[in-house]
């Protein structure tokens, strides 16, 4: 049996990389992926934990956690194009008031 | 006696005029607000009148059903109005009192202001501002009012710095012009210099008395024999700055002359007839106190007489018409404090009463000649104006024989009252008489010598004609200064300017034949009958012939001087006190460099730069600095920028969870730190 630490590391690094790329990367859509990659991270920890102690609850919360990406992803990419059409950029940094 | 006289309605009036064509003046027709401004002080006077006629009609209906003079038992009637102020022991009313004092002064207030506000609808009628010189008007009868009718002396304070806002609002009337809006700062600030005077004063009433109102005062002091001196010397003196500051006595007087910047009915009104008395007034009032205090009164006295003189000496060389007046209310203001200040304050109040009439009777013919003459005020440059302003030409006589002293006229009787009571008070009194006797010839001359230059010989308003563009601007009565621009020959004024100048011409005239005794006699009750030391008939006459004397030599000397004048003032030959007295010796130069610029240098340099600017500023500033900077500081977090705002959640993250994690009180224990003081 895979020890519970591999899965939580796994879920940290996945974390982690998320954090990371959302800090350093430019381009607003791979900055969104970051954040799913995050969720996930997230997820993962929650079904290790539900395995280990055998306790359903944490497997419900994935469920919440995908349901929310997913109304987030159609959101974001909404706001994604949006914001390309007006400003025909998706660099974040140029991306920097609130106002057009 | 049934019923009440109203007295608060006497104010009230006024007061509603004051706030109708204050508030709504500037868009009513010119005829309702003259309708208003006019009916509030005929209101006023009616009512006094009434008071006055109930009053002697209960006297003379009571003279059967006790001893007489029982009907003057009901005098002074006190109306009370609630209270105004409770606190602790401490209770000041709303009182108005009406006794022999107040109906005098309130007659002359209401009577003198109602034919003043008469006149200046003629006089002012060109005036862009009517509404406005009529509430300010209306003000000043108000607050008059109320310091006359006042029961207590801090309602008597109210109306006394009320009367000094509505002088300076009128002093001020032609603002635009810089000396007029000048003159009535001046006379706001000296007279705060006397107000601050008269405020400790009635500080200390209270802290003597622990009660303001003047019945109650007087109660005390009567059941007090022994209270003199000390204390009540202290209240004397200090009322009795007040009491200089207001009726322009030494050495706060230098703000009347200047005050002749307002309109001219506002000199007769304010700064002639009225409101300068009220420091008599207020003297006569507490003359319980001064009674008490022999020092304080001949202080009173000393103060009048050399005000009397020193006031006097300047007048004989004023070339403006108006600042001769000026001066010589400073002096006949003196008259009153020097009978005052002899305990003989009945005929300081009689004097007082004459006075209205001829000065503002004065003051008035002067602004008739002013208007005549389109704006003119330069006695070197009028004469002969006999011929073309009748009217204006007899009234003015008829004032100035009243002012000289000459007899059956008003002055005549209470002048030489004065001068025969300062005569009976012991070996000072003999110098207070000489001083008052010399004035008296003195005021005689300068009076003259107007009467002359305005009056008699030849028109000279071609005279200084190279000096004309300066005259223009640097006249103090500008109101007409368009009207002069197009010369025209000088014409006797409008009938609602020479009505009152006839009445109070009569007034002038026959206002002294009630006798200062009998006046002394109806007043006692009010300030005190005079005890007299009996004096044998051939002093009061040889007293009577003597004053005539000297105001005939004045006259005489006026007349050899002036007759003929042709431009050349015949008293600058005697050069040096012609320099001292046109520069009325120099006291505005002495109080500008003494007071002012000293207190200025203190204002600009510690006040406003050290204290104002450098410590209060520099707070101001440094907390603004630090906001500042540590906006600058906080600002760069906000860069709008997202991935700065993600790396800072995720510090932030970061932080809390190394703060929930680690397990710090075992970590600092082991580099020796204890968080509880029980730690081990």
């Amino acid at each position: 049996m895979i020890p519970l630490s591999w899965y939580l590391l796994l879920s940290a690094a996945l974390f982690s990389l998320g954090v990371i790329g959302f800090l350093i990367k430019r381009n607003l859509i791979t900055v969104f992926m970051s954040i799913e990659l995050m969720l996930n991270g997230v997820n993962l920890s929650f079904v290790t934990f539900a395995h280990q102690w055998h306790l359903v609850k944490g497997q419900i919360f994935v469920f919440f956690v995908m349901v929310v990406a997913a109304a987030e992803a159609a959101v974001g990419l909404a706001i994604i194009i949006a914001i390309f059409r007006t400003r025909a950029t998706l660099a974040v940094d140029r991306i920097d008031l609130m106002k057009l | 006696m049934s019923g009440h006289l109203y007295l608060w309605l006497i104010p009230a009036l006024p007061f509603a005029g004051f706030l109708l064509n204050g508030i709504f003046g500037a868009k009513l027709p010119k005829s309702l607000v003259t309708t208003i401004a006019l009916l509030a002080p005929l209101g006023s006077f009616a009512l006094v009148v009434n008071a006055a006629a109930t009053i002697f009609l209960y006297v003379s209906r009571c003279k059967l059903c006790g001893p007489p003079d029982y009907g003057w038992s009901i005098l002074p009637l006190n109306e009370l109005h609630g209270a105004w102020i409770t606190s602790g022991r401490l209770q000041i009313d709303f009182s108005f009192v009406l006794d022999q004092l107040s109906l005098v002064m309130l007659l002359i207030i209401t009577g003198v202001g109602f034919l003043i506000h008469i006149y200046s609808v003629g006089y002012m009628s060109e005036e862009r501002g009517y509404w406005r010189y009529f509430a300010y008007l209306n003000l000043f009868l108000f607050f008059m009012t109320v310091l006359v009718l006042a029961g207590n002396a801090l309602l008597m304070f109210v109306g006394w710095e009320g009367v000094g806002l509505a002088s300076y609002l009128l002093i001020g009337f032609w603002f635009q012009k810089t000396p007029a809006a000048d003159a009535g700062k001046k006379a706001f600030v000296v007279n705060r210099i006397g107000d601050f005077g008269f405020l400790i004063g009635i500080f200390l009433l209270l802290s003597t008395f622990g009660n303001l109102t003047f019945a109650e005062i007087g109660a005390r002091l009567a059941a007090d024999p022994a209270m003199q001196g000390g204390v009540v010397t202290a209240i004397a003196l200090c009322l009795l700055v007040g009491a200089t500051g207001k009726s322009a006595q030494l050495p706060l007087y230098v703000w009347l002359p200047d005050a002749m910047e307002g309109p001219t009915p506002v000199s007769a009104l304010i700064h002639a007839a009225t409101m300068v008395t009220a420091g008599v007034y207020m003297i006569a009032r507490t003359h319980a106190i001064y009674d008490r205090s022999p020092f304080a009164l001949s202080v009173v006295a000393i103060v009048g007489a050399a005000t009397a003189l020193f006031a006097a000496t300047i007048a004989l060389v004023q070339t403006d018409i108006k600042r001769v007046l000026a001066y010589s209310t400073v002096s006949q203001l003196g008259y009153m404090f020097l009978g005052c200040g002899v305990a003989a304050y009945s005929v300081g109040v009689f004097h007082l009463m004459t006075h209205a009439f001829f000065k503002a009777l004065l003051f008035l013919a002067a602004g008739s000649v002013i208007h005549g003459l389109g704006g003119e005020q330069d006695l070197r440059r009028m004469g002969g104006l006999r011929k073309n302003m009748p009217i204006t030409f007899w009234t003015m006589t008829i004032a100035v024989v009243a002012i000289a002293g000459i007899p059956p006229f008003a002055g005549f009787f209470s002048k030489d009252a004065i001068l025969y009571a300062a005569y009976q008070e012991g070996a000072g009194g003999k110098i207070l008489w000489f001083v008052g006797w010399l004035t008296a010839g003195l005021t005689a001359f300068y009076m003259f010598r107007l009467w002359y230059l305005a009056f008699l010989g030849e028109s000279r308003a071609d005279l200084h004609a190279e000096d004309e563009g300066a005259l223009v601007h640097a006249r103090s009565d500008t109101k007409l200064t368009l009207e002069a621009e197009h010369h025209h020959t000088p014409h006797e004024s409008p009938w609602s300017m020479l009505g009152p100048l006839v009445i109070l011409a009569v007034l002038s005239v026959i206002g002294g034949w009630v006798g200062a005794g009998r006046f002394g006699a109806f007043l006692a009750p009010s300030v005190g009958a005079r005890t007299a030391e009996a004096a044998s008939n051939t002093l009061e006459i040889t007293l009577t012939a003597l004053a005539v004397l000297i105001a005939v030599i004045g006259w005489f000397v006026a007349h050899r001087l002036y007759r003929n004048y042709a431009g050349e003032e015949p008293l600058a030959r005697a050069s040096f006190p012609y320099k001292l007295l046109t520069h009325k010796y120099w006291v505005d130069e002495l109080y500008g460099t003494l007071i002012v610029k000293p207190i200025l240098a203190v204002s600009r340099f510690v006040l406003e730069m050290l204290v104002d600017f450098a410590i209060l500023g520099g707070i101001a500033w440094l907390l603004a600095g630090m906001a500042s900077f540590g906006g600058a500081l906080l600002q760069r977090w906000q860069s709008g920028n997202l991935r700065s705002y993600a790396a800072w959640l995720a510090a932030g993250a970061a932080a809390l969870l190394l703060f929930a994690l680690v397990p710090w009180t075992t970590v600092l224990a082991d580099v020796g730190i204890h968080l509880n003081s029980a730690g081990h």
